[in-house]
């Protein structure tokens, strides 16, 4: 009976990891057949307006690139503090908040931009989208700076201090050094995950059918383009959002997997 | 230089601090038209965006109904109801708009707006994701702790995590076009409703719930584990008896990480909820969450409206705030 029970119980657990792999496997043999079905290298080379995603493409990567060149520094200075400078209460109550940030309901940082940003400056704009992008990013490279630096030996730090160099030059030449890896890896997984964002965009940067390097005036976004593309009735406009979706995805997943396979190769 | 660095570093982390209450006070600020209008009762009041003209003279509330589930229908049908009125005494003879002669000349009309159907909608998508989620994950979480042997363990934790990276209108679209039509099927009712949103948003967070658990799950120390089995106990056994209530607290916390997680979820949901706001009476009507009423009528809003919006969106931000304190501080501290 008991050894009934266990090979039950076993059996029920194998079933749901299968149960979450089928579904993986669902949703990427859909976007490829559907992906791949409306996929071709004209995409590449033509804006929405005629029919193609460049654009769109172009304009999420400058996006979410803004939002790293504001994020990044920004989160890894905090990082250190929390770590390096910050002692007792402070920074555990830094620590705690930026977590509790990284939880945040997306839409509410895209209404909290819309109020700070957009109101003011007059209409939606890539400035806007890349600040509610660079919210999203903040926490999580803040995370990872942390929890990166934590590994790095107590020995190290002293041995520098030892040597006579100042506390900043031990930061830089030795403990990011030291954590460098393991904080590239976060700051890519923290890009896979903000240049897939669609809610923070909805009302910052909306999104435009013309290509455009101007900031501030409304930004060309992929993901708010599927999201429009995909409610409109016409097949044609659904099979764009589908090979939108695709190169979308394929992108975050590269950019997830070779952000992991750099600390495999490391380690 | 290094005063300069660490006075650096020190704003930086204060900018999270600037950042948190920032968000507050804006959205506190922006709500606050519509929370001097509508008070608390914003949270238990169904109807939105729905007309009321108030008459001065007999004190009672005539409602005008409007179709709750077109936004944009304005007011403009009272206003020209309105201007017809005025315009009524010099032209009677050519009445063709008998049926508005009512004693409304004088009519003043206010729009209410409600937060009821949303606060429900969000609830109940979160509550059927995680009764999806739940028993998924918890098996996901043992087989990739306990039960898989550790290569197979890698590359089907690795699988798991690529879920949780696909962006999240990608589920939204799939669940759509290929997992509602299926769902209907099995249960009647409409392909988009609170059913389908709900399992959509549990596939979304299995992955994550699963991860957590996992983690909770491999803090058990192995002596504990391995004694339990030196007495004959069966792998079933160990992770009732011993792994699970070890691990109970960093459980619990995980499914409220989870929670907090699916209640501010936009993307996925917002492509299967249906976007009306109407009190769902079956789990397979179409209704509407925060995040979605939020991201389908922001850019019409104004005025009020707006506000409205606003309110709901420092509901959620509050609510996702305590959720996620609670996880946090308390279970996932508790677990460490």
């Amino acid at each position: 009976m008991r050894l009934l029970i266990n090979k039950i119980f076993l059996s029920l657990s194998v079933l749901s990891a299968l149960i979450g792999l089928a579904f993986l496997a669902w949703i990427l043999i859909t976007l490829f057949i559907k992906g791949l079905g409306s996929f071709h290298f004209g995409l590449f080379l033509n804006d929405l307006i005629d029919g193609g995603l460049r654009n769109l493409i172009i304009g999420q990567f400058i996006l979410a690139g803004l939002a790293s060149i504001i994020g990044i520094p920004l989160g890894m200075a905090a990082g250190i503090y929390i770590q390096e400078y910050g002692q007792g209460r402070y920074a555990n109550i830094i620590r705690d908040l930026s977590d509790i940030m990284m939880s945040a309901p997306s839409i509410v940082i895209g209404a909290f931009v819309y109020a700070v940003v957009v109101v003011p400056t007059g209409g939606t704009s890539g400035f806007a989208g890349a600040i509610a992008l660079a919210i999203m990013m903040i926490p999580v490279v803040i995370n990872t700076t942390d929890n990166m630096l934590s590994l790095v030996p107590r020995e190290l730090r002293e041995a520098g201090i030892a040597l006579g160099a100042s506390k900043y030059k031990v930061i830089i030449d030795i403990v990011i050094k030291a954590a460098k890896v393991g904080i590239m890896t976060g700051i890519l997984l923290a890009f896979a995950r903000i240049i897939g964002e669609t809610a923070p965009l909805l009302f910052t940067s909306e999104t435009s059918n013309y290509f455009s390097l101007n900031l501030t005036e409304s930004f060309p976004s992929l993901t708010v383009s599927i999201y429009d593309l995909a409610n409109e009735p016409e097949e044609a406009s659904r099979d764009l959002a589908w090979a939108a979706s695709f190169i979308l995805t394929v992108l975050v997943l590269i950019i997830n997997l070779s952000g992991r396979f750099i600390t495999r190769n490391k380690k | 230089m290094e005063k300069i660095f660490q006075k650096l570093s020190l704003s930086s982390a204060s900018l999270v601090f600037v950042l948190l209450i920032g968000i507050f006070i804006t959205l506190y600020t922006a709500a606050k038209p519509a929370i001097d209008e509508f008070g608390f009762d914003f949270v238990t009041n169904p109807d939105w965006n729905k007309e009321v003209s108030l008459n001065p003279t007999s004190l009672t509330d005539t409602v005008v109904d409007m179709e709750e589930d077109s936004l944009d229908g304005e007011i403009i049908d009272e206003d020209d109801m309105e201007i017809a009125d005025e315009d009524d005494d010099a032209i009677l003879d050519e009445d063709e708009d008998d049926m508005m002669l009512d004693d409304e000349d004088d009519a003043v009309t206010k729009t209410i707006y409600g937060g009821l159907v949303p606060i429900i909608g969000t609830l109940l998508t979160t509550l059927i994701a995680l009764a999806f989620a739940l028993p998924i994950a918890m098996g996901i979480a043992v087989f990739l702790a306990e039960i898989a042997p550790k290569n197979i363990a890698n590359v089907v934790g690795i699988a798991i995590e690529l879920l949780a990276a696909i962006p999240s209108i990608i589920f939204g679209m799939w669940g759509l076009y290929y997992f509602a039509p299926i769902i209907s099927d099995l249960f009647g009712g409409y392909q988009v409703s609170l059913l389908t949103a709900g399992l959509v948003l549990g596939v979304m967070v299995l992955p994550f719930m699963a991860a957590i658990t996992r983690d909770s799950m491999n803090t058990t120390p192995n002596v504990l584990k391995e004694s339990a089995y030196a007495l004959g106990a069966t792998k079933f056994e160990v992770i009732k008896d011993i792994i699970f209530p070890f691990s109970k607290v960093g459980i619990i916390g995980s499914i409220i990480l989870a929670l907090g997680r699916a209640l501010g979820e936009t993307m996925a949901v917002a492509f299967l909820i249906g976007s009306i706001f109407v009190l769902p009476q079956k789990i397979t009507d179409p209704t509407i969450s925060i995040p979605v009423a939020m991201a389908n009528n922001f850019g019409e809003a104004s005025g009020l409206g707006e506000s409205a919006l606003f309110y709901l969106a420092l509901i959620l931000f509050i609510i996702s705030f305590a959720i996620i304190s609670i996880a946090k501080f308390y279970f996932l501290k508790k677990a460490n």
